[in-house]
C-alpha cells in the first residue's frame, strides 16, 4: 500500500510533503550557516593575502599569534567587562520595571511601557551617534555638568578609557532595558494575579513578593535573556566602531570590530587570523550558551 | 464596603505607589530624552548643538538642505527599502513554509533536523563573515540585494516562531480540508496562511526592523558606495574630520523614522515578534 499511515497518523505522501516544505530554510541554513563555520576553521589554519592562502606551518600559528596579541586580548577584556557590568544592572532593572508595570493599581501603565520600550526603535548605529554627540567634549553632557559645577571644565569622556567604557555600558543598557522587559511582561502575564493578591494579604511586602514570587516564577525567561544578552554582548560590534571608534588607542574596542579591522578595515586584509580569532568567539559563545543551558535545567 | 471607604482606600493606594511613580517617571524620561535630543539637533546649528542648545532651532531647512547636497539621501532610504522589504518578505515566506512542515507534519527525523538548525543560533555573525563575502564575491553578488539578504532569509529564530505558533493550528480542519480534496500546498497558502495572520506580522514587523538596522553584513558585503544603506550612511557622515552635528542628527532621524513609525502602529505585533519564538 502506497499511503500507508505512520505511527504518528499522517501518510507516507503527507511526511514526503513536509519535507518539501522545510527544505528551503533548511539548506539555506546548511549553506549560510553550517558550512561557513567550518570553512572559517580551515582558514584559520591558513596564512597569506585572500587570493593565494598557504598551510600555516606550524598549523596552529594564527591560534598562538592570539593569545600572544596584546590587543586581541584588550579586546576579550573589554568584551567581559561589558558582560560583566552592563548585563546584571540591565537584566535587575528590567525585571524590576515589569514587576512595577504588571501591577494593576498603577496608572498609565501603557504609556510607561511604551516610553521605555521606545529605545529598540533606534538602530544600533542611530543610537550609538546619538550619544556620541551628547558626550562629545563639546556636547550636552558636558555643557549640563559645567553649568551645574560638578565639573571644572569641558571633560573628554570618549577620548578617556574609563569613561569611554563607561559611556558604551550606559548606552547598551539605554538600548536594551525596555527589550528585556517585554520579555519578563510576557512572562507575567503567565501568571495569575490571585498569587500577587494572595501574598498581599499574607502581608508580604514588594520586596518579599518580589524575591519569594516574582523572580522564581520567571526563572526560565530570566535564563533565556540571560544566554540572549550574553551572546549579544559577545558579538557588540555597532557600538565600538561607531560611539568610541575603539579608542582612545583601542582600548574600547570589542572582539567583533577587531576581527573586522583585521579582515575588511583599513591595513592588511589577513583572513586566517582573522578566522582564528573569530572562531575564538564562536567556541565561546557555545561554551557560555551550554553552560546556561545546563543550569536553566535544573529548575525542575 | 460603603462608596467612601473605597475611595479612602483607592487614594491609599496610589499614596503608596508614588515612589513608584517617580521611579517610573524618571525611566521614562531617560528612555524619551535621546530622540528629543536628536529632534532638536537636527533643528539646530552645529555650534548650538555643541553647546548643548536644548530647544528647538529654526535650522532644520539648512541642516535638510546641507544633508541632501552633501550626500544621497533618497538614494540611500530607496536602498534600505528595497532591501529590507525583500528580505522580510522572502524570510517570512521560507521560514513559515518551514515551521508549518516541521510542526504540522512533524515525526521523529523532522524534530532531530530541527533541532540541529537550532545549533545555528550559536554561530556569531562575525565568524561566517568571511566565508561568506568569499561565497558572495565568486558568485557575483557583492553589492547586490541578493548578496545583502541570503544569509539573513532563514533564520532558526523565525522558523521556530513559526514553528511554536502552528500548535494553536486546529489539526482536524486540515483533515476536514484534505476530505474536500486540498492539495497539503493549497493547505498551506489558502488556510495556514490567513490563520496565522498575528504570526505572519509579528514576523515581519521584527524581520523589517533587524533588516533595515542591520550593519556589520551590509558593511562586509555592499562595498559600493551607490550600494549603501541608511546606518552606512549616517556612519560615513559621522566618521568626517570634522562633523556638522545638525547635519548628522538630521540624517539620524531620516533614519530612524521609518522603525519608529512602525514602533508607535505596530508595537504589539513588534513586542510579539521579539518574544515570539518562546511561548
Amino acid at each position: 500500500m502506497k499511503n500507508k499511515t505512520s505511527s504518528r497518523g499522517i501518510t507516507q505522501k503527507q511526511a514526503v510533503a513536509g519535507w518539501i516544505f522545510l527544505t528551503p530554510a533548511t539548506i539555506l541554513i546548511a549553506i549560510m550557516a553550517f558550512w561557513p563555520i567550518i570553512q572559517a576553521l580551515f582558514t584559520s589554519f591558513k596564512t597569506g593575502s585572500s587570493a593565494n592562502m598557504t598551510w600555516a606551518s606550524p598549523l596552529t600559528f594564527n591560534y598562538t599569534r592570539m593569545f600572544q596579541d596584546r590587543r586581541f586580548m584588550t579586546s576579550v577584556g573589554n568584551t567581559f567587562l561589558y558582560l560583566i557590568v552592563q548585563v546584571p544592572i540591565m537584566l535587575v532593572l528590567a525585571i524590576l520595571l515589569a514587576q512595577l508595570l504588571n501591577n494593576k493599581d498603577v496608572k498609565f501603565r501603557g504609556l510607561f511601557r511604551t516610553f521605555i520600550f521606545l529605545p529598540c526603535a533606534t538602530s544600533l548605529v542611530s543610537y550609538s551617534l546619538i550619544f556620541k554627540s551628547m558626550f562629545a567634549t563639546q556636547g550636552l553632557i558636558n555643557t549640563i555638568l559645567v553649568n551645574l559645577g560638578i565639573l571644572k571644565e569641558n571633560f573628554n569622556f570618549l577620548g578617556t578609557t574609563w569613561s569611554a567604557r563607561m559611556v558604551i555600558i550606559i548606552a547598551l543598557i539605554w538600548r536594551w532595558t525596555g527589550y528585556n522587559m517585554v520579555f519578563y511582561l510576557a512572562g507575567l502575564q503567565g501568571i495569575e494575579y490571585s498569587v500577587y493578591e494572595a501574598a498581599k494579604i499574607d502581608g508580604a511586602n514588594g520586596w518579599k513578593t518580589f524575591w519569594h514570587i516574582t523572580v522564581p516564577l520567571l526563572r526560565p525567561t530570566i535564563i533565556m535573556t540571560f544566554i540572549m544578552s550574553i551572546n549579544g554582548t559577545l558579538q557588540l560590534f555597532d557600538e565600538s566602531v561607531n560611539l568610541t571608534s575603539g579608542g582612545p588607542a583601542n582600548t574600547t574596542i570589542t572582539m567583533s570590530h577587531y576581527i573586522y579591522n583585521n579582515s575588511f578595515g583599513q591595513g592588511v586584509a589577513n583572513f586566517g587570523y582573522a578566522s582564528a580569532m573569530s572562531f575564538f568567539v564562536f567556541i565561546l559563545v557555545a561554551v557560555l550558551a551550554a553552560i546556561n543551558m545546563k543550569v536553566g535545567d535544573t529548575r525542575d | 464596603m460603603t462608596e467612601a471607604k473605597v475611595k479612602k482606600n483607592k487614594s491609599a493606594i496610589q499614596r503608596r505607589l508614588i515612589p513608584t511613580y517617580i521611579f517610573l517617571i524618571i525611566c521614562s524620561f531617560l528612555s524619551v530624552f535621546p530622540f528629543y535630543w536628536m529632534i532638536s539637533a537636527a533643528t539646530n546649528k552645529s555650534l548650538d548643538v555643541a553647546r548643548g542648545k536644548l530647544a528647538l532651532g529654526d535650522q532644520a531647512a539648512v541642516n535638510l538642505r546641507n544633508l541632501l547636497n552633501g550626500y544621497d539621501l533618497w538614494h540611500d532610504m530607496a536602498n534600505s527599502f528595497k532591501y529590507a522589504t525583500t528580505q522580510t518578505i522572502l524570510a517570512i515566506f521560507i521560514c513559515s513554509l518551514a515551521g508549518f512542515g516541521f510542526e504540522l507534519y512533524h515525526d521523529k527525523l523532522k524534530d532531530k533536523v530541527f533541532s540541529i538548525l537550532l545549533l545555528a543560533m550559536m554561530i556569531p555573525q562575525v565568524a561566517t563573515m568571511i566565508p561568506l563575502f568569499k561565497m558572495m564575491s565568486a558568485m557575483g553578488f557583492l553589492n547586490t540585494v541578493v548578496g545583502f539578504m541570503l544569509p539573513a532569509i532563514s533564520t532558526p529564530f523565525l522558523i521556530m516562531m513559526f514553528r511554536q505558533n502552528s500548535r494553536s493550528f486546529p489539526l482536524d480542519i486540515m483533515e476536514a480540508a484534505r476530505i474536500d480534496g486540498l492539495s497539503e500546498w493549497g493547505i498551506y497558502w489558502r488556510m495556514y496562511m490567513p490563520v496565522m495572520k498575528a504570526t505572519y506580522a509579528a514576523a515581519a514587523v521584527i524581520t523589517f526592523m533587524n533588516a533595515w538596522n542591520s550593519y556589520l553584513w551590509p558593511k562586509v558585503v555592499l562595498n559600493k558606495p551607490e550600494a549603501q544603506t541608511m546606518p552606512m550612511l549616517i556612519a560615513n557622515i559621522s566618521g568626517g574630520y570634522t562633523v556638522d552635528y545638525g547635519l548628522l542628527m538630521m540624517a539620524v532621524l531620516f533614519c530612524s523614522v521609518p522603525t519608529m513609525v512602525i514602533f508607535f502602529v505596530l508595537q504589539k505585533q513588534f513586542a510579539e515578534g521579539i518574544t515570539g519564538a518562546v511561548k
